[in-house]
Protein backbone atom coordinates (compact mmCIF):
# COMPACT_ATOMS: atom_id res chain seq x y z
CA UNK A 1 0.00 0.00 0.00
CA UNK A 2 1.53 3.29 -1.09
CA UNK A 3 1.17 6.67 0.57
CA UNK A 4 -1.91 7.49 -1.51
CA UNK A 5 -3.46 4.14 -0.67
CA UNK A 6 -2.91 4.75 3.00
CA UNK A 7 -4.39 8.25 2.78
CA UNK A 8 -7.46 6.84 1.02
CA UNK A 9 -7.96 4.22 3.73
CA UNK A 10 -7.58 6.87 6.44
CA UNK A 11 -10.13 9.05 4.68
CA UNK A 12 -12.54 6.10 4.75
CA UNK A 13 -12.00 5.74 8.50
CA UNK A 14 -12.80 9.42 9.03
CA UNK A 15 -15.84 9.12 6.75
CA UNK A 16 -17.12 6.18 8.80
CA UNK A 17 -16.65 8.19 12.00
CA UNK A 18 -18.61 11.08 10.48
CA UNK A 19 -21.48 8.76 9.47
CA UNK A 20 -21.63 7.38 13.00
CA UNK A 21 -21.47 10.79 14.64
CA UNK A 22 -24.08 12.09 12.20
CA UNK A 23 -26.47 9.31 13.16
CA UNK A 24 -25.80 10.01 16.82
CA UNK A 25 -26.80 13.65 16.37
CA UNK A 26 -30.01 12.46 14.70
CA UNK A 27 -31.03 11.36 18.21
CA UNK A 28 -32.49 14.79 18.91
CA UNK A 29 -34.48 17.15 16.71
CA UNK A 30 -32.34 20.06 17.89
CA UNK A 31 -29.09 18.59 16.54
CA UNK A 32 -30.42 16.46 13.68
CA UNK A 33 -29.70 18.95 10.92
CA UNK A 34 -26.09 19.24 11.98
CA UNK A 35 -25.89 15.45 12.06
CA UNK A 36 -27.12 15.20 8.48
CA UNK A 37 -24.54 17.77 7.42
CA UNK A 38 -21.72 15.83 9.12
CA UNK A 39 -22.87 12.67 7.42
CA UNK A 40 -22.85 14.48 4.06
CA UNK A 41 -19.30 15.74 4.72
CA UNK A 42 -18.28 12.15 5.44
CA UNK A 43 -19.78 11.07 2.13
CA UNK A 44 -17.98 13.83 0.24
CA UNK A 45 -14.71 12.78 1.85
CA UNK A 46 -15.28 9.14 0.88
CA UNK A 47 -16.07 10.10 -2.72
CA UNK A 48 -13.03 12.36 -3.06
CA UNK A 49 -10.87 9.60 -1.60
CA UNK A 50 -12.29 7.09 -4.08
CA UNK A 51 -11.52 9.48 -6.96
CA UNK A 52 -7.90 9.75 -5.85
CA UNK A 53 -7.40 6.03 -6.28
CA UNK A 54 -4.50 5.50 -8.68
CA UNK A 55 -6.30 2.63 -10.34
CA UNK A 56 -8.65 5.16 -11.87
CA UNK A 57 -7.33 6.26 -15.21
CA UNK A 58 -10.47 7.32 -17.02
CA UNK A 59 -12.60 9.93 -15.41
CA UNK A 60 -15.10 10.74 -18.14
CA UNK A 61 -17.53 7.95 -17.31
CA UNK A 62 -17.25 8.52 -13.58
CA UNK A 63 -17.90 12.23 -13.95
CA UNK A 64 -20.70 11.72 -16.45
CA UNK A 65 -22.41 9.37 -14.01
CA UNK A 66 -21.96 11.80 -11.16
CA UNK A 67 -23.33 14.76 -13.10
CA UNK A 68 -26.38 12.85 -14.33
CA UNK A 69 -27.07 11.39 -10.87
CA UNK A 70 -26.42 14.68 -9.10
CA UNK A 71 -28.81 16.65 -11.32
CA UNK A 72 -31.58 14.06 -10.97
CA UNK A 73 -31.06 13.74 -7.22
CA UNK A 74 -30.99 17.48 -6.58
CA UNK A 75 -34.07 18.03 -8.74
CA UNK A 76 -36.03 15.30 -6.99
CA UNK A 77 -35.01 16.54 -3.53
CA UNK A 78 -36.14 20.09 -4.31
CA UNK A 79 -39.38 19.26 -6.06
CA UNK A 80 -40.79 16.38 -4.02
CA UNK A 81 -43.93 17.12 -2.00
CA UNK A 82 -43.76 16.12 1.64
CA UNK A 83 -46.87 13.98 1.14
CA UNK A 84 -44.89 12.03 -1.47
CA UNK A 85 -41.87 11.29 0.72
CA UNK A 86 -42.77 7.58 0.99
CA UNK A 87 -42.69 7.25 -2.81
CA UNK A 88 -39.34 9.04 -2.98
CA UNK A 89 -37.79 6.88 -0.27
CA UNK A 90 -39.15 3.77 -2.01
CA UNK A 91 -37.58 4.83 -5.33
CA UNK A 92 -34.27 5.68 -3.67
CA UNK A 93 -34.22 2.28 -1.97
CA UNK A 94 -34.59 0.82 -5.43
CA UNK A 95 -31.77 2.90 -6.93
CA UNK A 96 -29.48 1.88 -4.06
CA UNK A 97 -30.31 -1.76 -4.71
CA UNK A 98 -29.69 -1.44 -8.44
CA UNK A 99 -26.36 0.31 -7.85
CA UNK A 100 -25.25 -2.58 -5.64
CA UNK A 101 -26.39 -5.11 -8.22
CA UNK A 102 -24.34 -3.33 -10.90
CA UNK A 103 -21.28 -3.07 -8.65
CA UNK A 104 -21.59 -6.76 -7.85
CA UNK A 105 -21.85 -7.70 -11.52
CA UNK A 106 -19.00 -5.40 -12.52
CA UNK A 107 -16.82 -6.77 -9.71
CA UNK A 108 -16.95 -10.13 -11.42
CA UNK A 109 -15.18 -8.76 -14.46
CA UNK A 110 -12.73 -6.65 -12.51
CA UNK A 111 -11.14 -8.54 -9.67
CA UNK A 112 -9.79 -11.96 -8.82
CA UNK A 113 -12.47 -14.37 -7.77
CA UNK A 114 -12.25 -16.97 -5.04
CA UNK A 115 -15.35 -18.70 -3.72
CA UNK A 116 -15.84 -16.20 -0.91
CA UNK A 117 -15.87 -13.30 -3.37
CA UNK A 118 -18.22 -15.19 -5.69
CA UNK A 119 -20.67 -15.79 -2.85
CA UNK A 120 -20.64 -12.09 -1.94
CA UNK A 121 -21.13 -11.18 -5.59
CA UNK A 122 -24.18 -13.42 -5.68
CA UNK A 123 -25.47 -11.80 -2.50
CA UNK A 124 -25.04 -8.25 -3.75
CA UNK A 125 -26.80 -9.13 -7.01
CA UNK A 126 -29.57 -11.02 -5.26
CA UNK A 127 -30.30 -8.46 -2.53
CA UNK A 128 -29.74 -5.55 -4.89
CA UNK A 129 -32.02 -7.02 -7.55
CA UNK A 130 -34.91 -7.85 -5.28
CA UNK A 131 -34.58 -4.46 -3.58
CA UNK A 132 -34.79 -2.77 -6.98
CA UNK A 133 -37.93 -4.43 -8.32
CA UNK A 134 -39.52 -4.72 -4.86
CA UNK A 135 -39.06 -0.99 -4.39
CA UNK A 136 -40.50 -0.23 -7.81
CA UNK A 137 -43.62 -2.25 -6.94
CA UNK A 138 -43.81 -0.48 -3.55
CA UNK A 139 -43.46 2.85 -5.37
CA UNK A 140 -46.23 1.85 -7.76
CA UNK A 141 -48.53 0.90 -4.91
CA UNK A 142 -47.77 4.04 -2.87
CA UNK A 143 -48.28 6.39 -5.80
CA UNK A 144 -51.31 4.33 -6.85
CA UNK A 145 -49.90 3.88 -10.34
CA UNK A 146 -50.77 0.24 -9.80
CA UNK A 147 -53.52 -1.08 -7.53
CA UNK A 148 -52.54 -0.71 -3.89
CA UNK A 149 -54.34 -3.87 -2.81
CA UNK A 150 -52.72 -7.21 -2.03
CA UNK A 151 -52.30 -9.39 -5.13
CA UNK A 152 -52.71 -13.02 -4.18
CA UNK A 153 -53.40 -16.11 -6.23
CA UNK A 154 -53.66 -19.78 -5.43
CA UNK A 155 -50.34 -21.56 -5.47
CA UNK A 156 -48.47 -18.32 -4.76
CA UNK A 157 -46.47 -19.92 -1.96
CA UNK A 158 -45.48 -22.78 -4.26
CA UNK A 159 -44.39 -20.43 -7.03
CA UNK A 160 -42.33 -18.42 -4.57
CA UNK A 161 -40.76 -21.52 -3.08
CA UNK A 162 -39.79 -22.73 -6.56
CA UNK A 163 -38.33 -19.31 -7.25
CA UNK A 164 -36.18 -19.49 -4.11
CA UNK A 165 -34.99 -22.98 -5.09
CA UNK A 166 -34.15 -21.77 -8.59
CA UNK A 167 -32.16 -18.86 -7.14
CA UNK A 168 -30.25 -21.21 -4.82
CA UNK A 169 -29.52 -23.61 -7.68
CA UNK A 170 -28.27 -20.85 -9.98
CA UNK A 171 -26.18 -19.40 -7.14
CA UNK A 172 -24.47 -22.74 -6.55
CA UNK A 173 -23.90 -23.27 -10.27
CA UNK A 174 -22.51 -19.74 -10.60
CA UNK A 175 -19.99 -20.34 -7.81
CA UNK A 176 -18.93 -23.61 -9.45
CA UNK A 177 -18.70 -22.18 -12.98
CA UNK A 178 -18.10 -18.43 -12.69
CA UNK A 179 -16.82 -18.33 -16.28
CA UNK A 180 -20.23 -19.39 -17.60
CA UNK A 181 -22.12 -16.10 -17.64
CA UNK A 182 -25.50 -17.81 -18.13
CA UNK A 183 -25.71 -18.44 -14.39
CA UNK A 184 -25.00 -14.80 -13.70
CA UNK A 185 -27.85 -13.72 -15.99
CA UNK A 186 -30.10 -16.32 -14.39
CA UNK A 187 -29.41 -14.95 -10.91
CA UNK A 188 -30.05 -11.38 -12.05
CA UNK A 189 -33.32 -12.29 -13.76
CA UNK A 190 -34.55 -14.46 -10.88
CA UNK A 191 -33.73 -11.90 -8.21
CA UNK A 192 -35.54 -9.19 -10.16
CA UNK A 193 -38.55 -11.48 -10.47
CA UNK A 194 -38.37 -12.40 -6.81
CA UNK A 195 -38.55 -8.73 -5.77
CA UNK A 196 -41.83 -8.36 -7.64
CA UNK A 197 -43.28 -11.59 -6.27
CA UNK A 198 -42.29 -10.65 -2.71
CA UNK A 199 -44.05 -7.28 -2.68
CA UNK A 200 -47.23 -7.82 -4.73
CA UNK A 201 -49.01 -9.86 -2.00
CA UNK A 202 -48.53 -7.03 0.51
CA UNK A 203 -51.41 -4.58 0.83
CA UNK A 204 -51.18 -0.79 0.78
CA UNK A 205 -51.75 -0.51 4.55
CA UNK A 206 -48.55 -2.46 5.18
CA UNK A 207 -46.36 -0.25 3.00
CA UNK A 208 -44.68 1.42 6.03
CA UNK A 209 -43.28 -2.00 6.94
CA UNK A 210 -42.27 -2.80 3.38
CA UNK A 211 -40.37 0.41 2.71
CA UNK A 212 -38.60 0.09 6.07
CA UNK A 213 -37.58 -3.44 5.16
CA UNK A 214 -36.46 -2.44 1.65
CA UNK A 215 -34.52 0.41 3.23
CA UNK A 216 -32.70 -2.20 5.25
CA UNK A 217 -32.10 -4.37 2.18
CA UNK A 218 -30.61 -1.46 0.23
CA UNK A 219 -28.06 -1.14 3.04
CA UNK A 220 -27.38 -4.86 3.17
CA UNK A 221 -26.91 -4.89 -0.62
CA UNK A 222 -24.27 -2.16 -0.25
CA UNK A 223 -22.70 -4.30 2.48
CA UNK A 224 -22.53 -7.33 0.20
CA UNK A 225 -21.06 -5.19 -2.57
CA UNK A 226 -18.46 -4.05 -0.05
CA UNK A 227 -17.45 -7.66 0.53
CA UNK A 228 -17.35 -8.30 -3.21
CA UNK A 229 -14.91 -5.48 -3.88
CA UNK A 230 -13.14 -5.74 -0.53
CA UNK A 231 -14.05 -2.25 0.68
CA UNK A 232 -14.48 -1.42 4.37
CA UNK A 233 -16.46 1.79 4.05
CA UNK A 234 -19.20 0.07 2.05
CA UNK A 235 -19.53 -2.55 4.77
CA UNK A 236 -19.69 -0.02 7.63
CA UNK A 237 -22.12 2.37 5.92
CA UNK A 238 -24.21 -0.47 4.49
CA UNK A 239 -24.64 -2.17 7.83
CA UNK A 240 -25.59 1.09 9.53
CA UNK A 241 -28.38 1.48 6.96
CA UNK A 242 -29.28 -2.19 7.30
CA UNK A 243 -29.59 -1.87 11.08
CA UNK A 244 -31.65 1.29 10.76
CA UNK A 245 -34.13 -0.36 8.40
CA UNK A 246 -34.46 -3.43 10.59
CA UNK A 247 -35.22 -1.35 13.69
CA UNK A 248 -37.84 0.70 11.85
CA UNK A 249 -39.38 -2.51 10.52
CA UNK A 250 -39.60 -3.87 14.07
CA UNK A 251 -41.19 -0.66 15.35
CA UNK A 252 -43.77 -0.71 12.57
CA UNK A 253 -44.63 -4.37 13.16
CA UNK A 254 -44.98 -3.80 16.90
CA UNK A 255 -47.23 -0.80 16.29
CA UNK A 256 -49.51 -3.02 14.21
CA UNK A 257 -49.23 -5.96 16.62
CA UNK A 258 -48.16 -8.26 13.83
CA UNK A 259 -45.12 -10.38 13.18
CA UNK A 260 -42.93 -9.63 10.19
CA UNK A 261 -43.75 -12.97 8.59
CA UNK A 262 -47.45 -12.19 8.96
CA UNK A 263 -46.95 -8.91 7.08
CA UNK A 264 -44.83 -10.50 4.36
CA UNK A 265 -46.78 -13.65 3.68
CA UNK A 266 -50.45 -12.94 4.30
CA UNK A 267 -52.35 -10.24 2.47
CA UNK A 268 -53.82 -8.26 5.34
CA UNK A 269 -56.19 -6.32 3.09
CA UNK A 270 -57.83 -9.55 2.04
CA UNK A 271 -58.91 -10.49 5.57
CA UNK A 272 -62.70 -10.63 5.66
CA UNK A 273 -63.51 -9.62 9.20
CA UNK A 274 -66.39 -11.14 11.12
CA UNK A 275 -69.06 -8.50 11.46
CA UNK A 276 -68.62 -7.12 14.94
CA UNK A 277 -71.82 -6.16 16.69
CA UNK A 278 -71.64 -2.43 17.12
CA UNK A 279 -74.08 -0.79 19.49
CA UNK A 280 -75.13 2.82 19.64
CA UNK A 281 -75.81 5.29 16.90
CA UNK A 282 -73.90 7.78 14.85
CA UNK A 283 -74.24 11.32 16.20
CA UNK A 284 -73.34 13.97 13.64
CA UNK A 285 -72.44 17.47 14.77
CA UNK A 286 -72.50 20.77 12.90
CA UNK A 287 -69.47 23.03 12.57
CA UNK A 288 -71.23 25.63 14.71
CA UNK A 289 -71.90 23.22 17.61
CA UNK A 290 -68.36 21.84 17.35
CA UNK A 291 -67.08 25.40 17.69
CA UNK A 292 -69.01 25.94 20.97
CA UNK A 293 -67.51 22.77 22.44
CA UNK A 294 -64.00 23.75 21.35
CA UNK A 295 -64.37 27.30 22.66
CA UNK A 296 -65.07 25.91 26.12
CA UNK A 297 -62.29 23.31 25.99
CA UNK A 298 -59.08 23.80 27.97
CA UNK A 299 -57.16 20.87 26.53
CA UNK A 300 -57.34 19.44 23.04
CA UNK A 301 -55.48 16.55 21.43
CA UNK A 302 -55.43 16.31 17.65
CA UNK A 303 -54.89 12.84 16.19
CA UNK A 304 -54.02 13.05 12.50
CA UNK A 305 -53.94 10.24 9.99
CA UNK A 306 -53.08 9.96 6.33
CA UNK A 307 -56.52 11.38 5.49
CA UNK A 308 -55.28 14.74 6.78
CA UNK A 309 -52.45 14.66 4.26
CA UNK A 310 -54.78 13.62 1.44
CA UNK A 311 -57.08 16.55 2.22
CA UNK A 312 -53.98 18.80 2.49
CA UNK A 313 -55.47 19.99 5.78
CA UNK A 314 -52.25 20.32 7.81
CA UNK A 315 -51.96 24.09 7.31
CA UNK A 316 -55.55 24.83 8.40
CA UNK A 317 -55.02 22.45 11.33
CA UNK A 318 -52.06 24.56 12.41
CA UNK A 319 -54.23 27.69 12.09
CA UNK A 320 -56.96 26.15 14.24
CA UNK A 321 -54.31 25.09 16.71
CA UNK A 322 -53.11 28.71 17.05
CA UNK A 323 -56.64 30.03 17.54
CA UNK A 324 -57.29 27.46 20.27
CA UNK A 325 -54.05 28.41 22.01
CA UNK A 326 -54.97 32.10 21.87
CA UNK A 327 -58.19 31.05 23.53
CA UNK A 328 -56.16 29.64 26.46
CA UNK A 329 -56.42 26.01 25.43
CA UNK A 330 -53.55 23.52 25.55
CA UNK A 331 -53.18 21.78 22.19
CA UNK A 332 -51.10 18.70 21.49
CA UNK A 333 -50.84 16.22 18.66
CA UNK A 334 -50.97 12.48 19.25
CA UNK A 335 -49.01 10.65 16.58
CA UNK A 336 -49.43 6.93 16.11
CA UNK A 337 -46.28 5.18 14.80
CA UNK A 338 -48.08 3.87 11.72
CA UNK A 339 -50.10 6.99 10.96
CA UNK A 340 -49.25 7.99 7.40
CA UNK A 341 -47.52 5.95 4.75
CA UNK A 342 -44.07 5.65 6.29
CA UNK A 343 -42.47 5.87 9.74
CA UNK A 344 -42.61 9.44 11.04
CA UNK A 345 -44.56 10.73 8.03
CA UNK A 346 -47.13 12.69 10.06
CA UNK A 347 -44.39 14.51 11.97
CA UNK A 348 -42.82 15.78 8.76
CA UNK A 349 -46.18 16.93 7.37
CA UNK A 350 -46.98 18.81 10.57
CA UNK A 351 -43.46 20.25 10.80
CA UNK A 352 -43.96 21.52 7.26
CA UNK A 353 -47.07 23.33 8.51
CA UNK A 354 -44.90 24.95 11.22
CA UNK A 355 -46.21 22.89 14.12
CA UNK A 356 -43.36 22.88 16.67
CA UNK A 357 -41.95 19.40 17.26
CA UNK A 358 -42.35 19.55 21.05
CA UNK A 359 -46.09 19.63 20.43
CA UNK A 360 -45.95 16.29 18.59
CA UNK A 361 -46.43 13.58 21.19
CA UNK A 362 -45.87 9.87 20.69
CA UNK A 363 -48.65 7.43 21.45
CA UNK A 364 -47.12 6.37 24.79
CA UNK A 365 -46.93 9.98 25.94
CA UNK A 366 -50.43 10.96 24.93
CA UNK A 367 -52.40 7.92 26.11
CA UNK A 368 -51.86 8.31 29.89
CA UNK A 369 -53.20 11.87 29.81
CA UNK A 370 -56.18 11.12 27.57
CA UNK A 371 -58.70 11.07 30.46
CA UNK A 372 -57.93 14.71 31.24
CA UNK A 373 -58.41 15.82 27.65
CA UNK A 374 -61.57 17.79 26.90
CA UNK A 375 -61.71 17.23 23.17
CA UNK A 376 -59.84 14.75 21.00
CA UNK A 377 -60.06 15.64 17.31
CA UNK A 378 -59.47 12.75 14.92
CA UNK A 379 -58.58 13.97 11.44
CA UNK A 380 -58.40 11.41 8.68
CA UNK A 381 -57.33 8.61 11.01
CA UNK A 382 -59.34 5.46 11.58
CA UNK A 383 -57.66 2.18 12.47
CA UNK A 384 -55.08 3.82 14.76
CA UNK A 385 -57.86 5.14 17.04
CA UNK A 386 -60.09 2.06 16.84
CA UNK A 387 -61.08 0.95 20.38
CA UNK A 388 -61.90 -2.50 18.93
CA UNK A 389 -58.16 -3.14 19.21
CA UNK A 390 -58.66 -3.11 22.99
CA UNK A 391 -62.20 -4.38 23.33
CA UNK A 392 -63.19 -6.74 20.54
CA UNK A 393 -61.22 -9.97 20.69
CA UNK A 394 -62.49 -11.15 17.32
CA UNK A 395 -61.28 -8.01 15.59
CA UNK A 396 -58.38 -8.50 13.16
CA UNK A 397 -56.59 -5.60 14.82
CA UNK A 398 -57.18 -6.84 18.38
CA UNK A 399 -54.06 -6.23 20.47
CA UNK A 400 -52.71 -3.47 18.25
CA UNK A 401 -51.72 -0.44 20.36
CA UNK A 402 -54.02 2.47 19.54
CA UNK A 403 -54.43 6.05 20.67
CA UNK A 404 -57.28 5.91 23.20
CA UNK A 405 -59.22 8.93 21.98
CA UNK A 406 -62.45 7.37 23.23
CA UNK A 407 -61.26 8.06 26.78
CA UNK A 408 -61.30 11.82 26.19
CA UNK A 409 -64.41 13.67 27.39
CA UNK A 410 -65.52 14.40 23.84
CA UNK A 411 -64.26 13.01 20.55
CA UNK A 412 -64.72 14.75 17.21
CA UNK A 413 -64.16 12.56 14.20
CA UNK A 414 -63.63 14.45 10.96
CA UNK A 415 -64.55 12.11 8.19
CA UNK A 416 -65.63 12.28 4.60
CA UNK A 417 -68.17 9.49 4.85
CA UNK A 418 -68.84 6.32 6.81
CA UNK A 419 -66.49 4.13 4.73
CA UNK A 420 -64.18 1.99 6.85
CA UNK A 421 -60.41 2.49 7.01
CA UNK A 422 -57.53 0.98 5.08
CA UNK A 423 -57.83 -2.29 6.98
CA UNK A 424 -61.55 -2.48 6.17
CA UNK A 425 -62.58 -2.87 9.80
CA UNK A 426 -65.68 -1.47 11.46
CA UNK A 427 -64.81 1.21 14.02
CA UNK A 428 -66.94 1.19 17.23
CA UNK A 429 -65.48 4.61 18.12
CA UNK A 430 -67.98 6.24 15.79
CA UNK A 431 -70.87 4.83 17.83
CA UNK A 432 -69.60 5.76 21.29
CA UNK A 433 -71.61 7.96 23.62
CA UNK A 434 -68.99 10.75 23.65
CA UNK A 435 -68.25 10.71 19.90
CA UNK A 436 -69.51 13.32 17.48
CA UNK A 437 -69.03 12.96 13.73
CA UNK A 438 -68.13 16.06 11.75
CA UNK A 439 -68.81 14.92 8.20
CA UNK A 440 -67.26 16.52 5.15
CA UNK A 441 -63.86 17.37 3.70
CA UNK A 442 -61.45 17.84 6.63
CA UNK A 443 -59.97 21.02 5.17
CA UNK A 444 -63.40 22.61 4.73
CA UNK A 445 -64.65 21.52 8.14
CA UNK A 446 -61.62 23.01 9.89
CA UNK A 447 -61.87 26.10 7.71
CA UNK A 448 -65.45 26.43 8.99
CA UNK A 449 -64.27 26.16 12.60
CA UNK A 450 -61.64 28.84 11.96
CA UNK A 451 -64.29 31.18 10.55
CA UNK A 452 -66.40 30.64 13.68
CA UNK A 453 -63.45 31.62 15.86
CA UNK A 454 -62.65 34.83 14.02
CA UNK B 1 -8.08 -13.91 6.84
CA UNK B 2 -9.43 -11.03 4.76
CA UNK B 3 -12.91 -12.51 4.88
CA UNK B 4 -12.82 -12.92 8.65
CA UNK B 5 -11.57 -9.38 9.05
CA UNK B 6 -14.39 -7.96 6.92
CA UNK B 7 -16.99 -10.04 8.75
CA UNK B 8 -15.65 -8.68 12.01
CA UNK B 9 -16.21 -5.14 10.77
CA UNK B 10 -19.71 -6.11 9.64
CA UNK B 11 -20.61 -7.53 13.04
CA UNK B 12 -19.39 -4.48 14.96
CA UNK B 13 -21.09 -2.01 12.61
CA UNK B 14 -24.42 -3.77 12.86
CA UNK B 15 -24.36 -3.67 16.66
CA UNK B 16 -23.28 -0.04 16.57
CA UNK B 17 -26.09 0.70 14.12
CA UNK B 18 -28.68 -0.85 16.44
CA UNK B 19 -27.44 1.21 19.38
CA UNK B 20 -27.46 4.46 17.41
CA UNK B 21 -30.77 4.05 15.64
CA UNK B 22 -32.64 2.97 18.78
CA UNK B 23 -31.98 6.45 20.18
CA UNK B 24 -33.59 8.26 17.23
CA UNK B 25 -37.02 9.58 18.30
CA UNK B 26 -40.11 8.54 16.31
CA UNK B 27 -40.55 12.18 15.27
CA UNK B 28 -37.44 11.90 13.11
CA UNK B 29 -38.06 8.52 11.51
CA UNK B 30 -38.79 9.89 8.04
CA UNK B 31 -35.60 12.01 7.91
CA UNK B 32 -33.78 8.97 9.30
CA UNK B 33 -34.97 6.88 6.37
CA UNK B 34 -34.11 9.45 3.73
CA UNK B 35 -30.76 9.97 5.45
CA UNK B 36 -30.24 6.22 5.35
CA UNK B 37 -31.01 6.38 1.60
CA UNK B 38 -28.19 8.86 1.26
CA UNK B 39 -25.75 6.72 3.26
CA UNK B 40 -26.63 3.62 1.23
CA UNK B 41 -25.42 5.67 -1.75
CA UNK B 42 -21.94 4.79 -0.42
CA UNK B 43 -22.02 2.22 -3.23
CA UNK B 44 -20.82 5.15 -5.34
CA UNK B 45 -17.35 4.61 -3.86
CA UNK B 46 -17.30 1.06 -5.18
CA UNK B 47 -18.84 2.12 -8.47
CA UNK B 48 -16.17 4.81 -9.03
CA UNK B 49 -13.37 2.30 -8.78
CA UNK B 50 -15.09 0.05 -11.31
CA UNK B 51 -16.10 2.79 -13.76
CA UNK B 52 -12.63 4.28 -13.97
CA UNK B 53 -10.40 1.26 -14.45
CA UNK B 54 -10.21 1.83 -18.18
CA UNK B 55 -9.93 -1.92 -18.86
CA UNK B 56 -13.15 -3.86 -19.18
CA UNK B 57 -15.75 -2.24 -21.35
CA UNK B 58 -18.63 -3.96 -19.62
CA UNK B 59 -17.39 -3.28 -16.11
CA UNK B 60 -16.90 0.34 -17.07
CA UNK B 61 -20.43 0.73 -18.40
CA UNK B 62 -21.98 -1.00 -15.42
CA UNK B 63 -19.80 1.09 -13.14
CA UNK B 64 -20.91 4.35 -14.78
CA UNK B 65 -24.58 3.40 -14.43
CA UNK B 66 -23.98 2.47 -10.79
CA UNK B 67 -22.23 5.81 -10.20
CA UNK B 68 -25.26 7.65 -11.59
CA UNK B 69 -27.79 5.68 -9.52
CA UNK B 70 -25.81 5.91 -6.31
CA UNK B 71 -25.19 9.63 -6.82
CA UNK B 72 -28.96 10.16 -7.10
CA UNK B 73 -29.22 8.61 -3.64
CA UNK B 74 -26.36 10.58 -2.16
CA UNK B 75 -27.32 14.01 -3.51
CA UNK B 76 -31.09 13.54 -3.34
CA UNK B 77 -30.99 11.82 0.04
CA UNK B 78 -28.90 14.42 1.85
CA UNK B 79 -30.69 17.36 0.25
CA UNK B 80 -34.20 16.17 0.99
CA UNK B 81 -33.22 15.20 4.55
CA UNK B 82 -31.82 18.68 5.10
CA UNK B 83 -34.99 20.19 3.63
CA UNK B 84 -37.11 18.19 6.07
CA UNK B 85 -34.97 18.78 9.13
CA UNK B 86 -35.00 22.53 8.46
CA UNK B 87 -38.78 22.41 9.02
CA UNK B 88 -38.53 20.98 12.53
CA UNK B 89 -38.74 23.90 14.93
CA UNK B 90 -39.13 24.22 18.65
CA UNK B 91 -42.05 26.08 20.17
CA UNK B 92 -41.64 29.84 20.34
CA UNK B 93 -39.01 30.15 17.65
Amino acid sequence: MGATGLAIQLAFVIAAALFIFGLKLLGSAATARKGNLLSAVGMLLAIVAALLDQGIVEFQWVLAGMVVGGVIGAGAARLVQMTSMPEMVALFNGFGGMASLLVGAAALGAGDSNTFILVTIVLSILIGGLTFTGSLVAYGKLSEKIGSGAVTFSGQQIVNSLLVLAILASAVMFCLQPENSQWLYAIIALSLLFGIMAVIPIGGADMPVVISLLNSYSGLAACAAGFAINNNILIVAGSLVGASGIILTQIMCKAMNRSLSNVLFSGFGSVSSAEAVVEGEIKPISVEDAFYVLEAASSVVIVPGYGMAVAQAQHVVKELCELLEENGCEVNFGIHPVAGRMPGHMNVLLAEADVPYDQLLEMDEVNPRMETVDVAIVIGANDVVNPAAREVESSPIYGMPVINVDKARTVFVLKRSMASGFAGIENPLFYKENTRMLFGDAKESIGGLIREFS
Amino acid sequence: MEAVFLTFILMLSIFLGFELINKVPATLHTPLMSGANAISGITVVGAISLAGTGQHDVAQWLGAAAVALATINVVGGYMVTDRMLAMFKKRGK
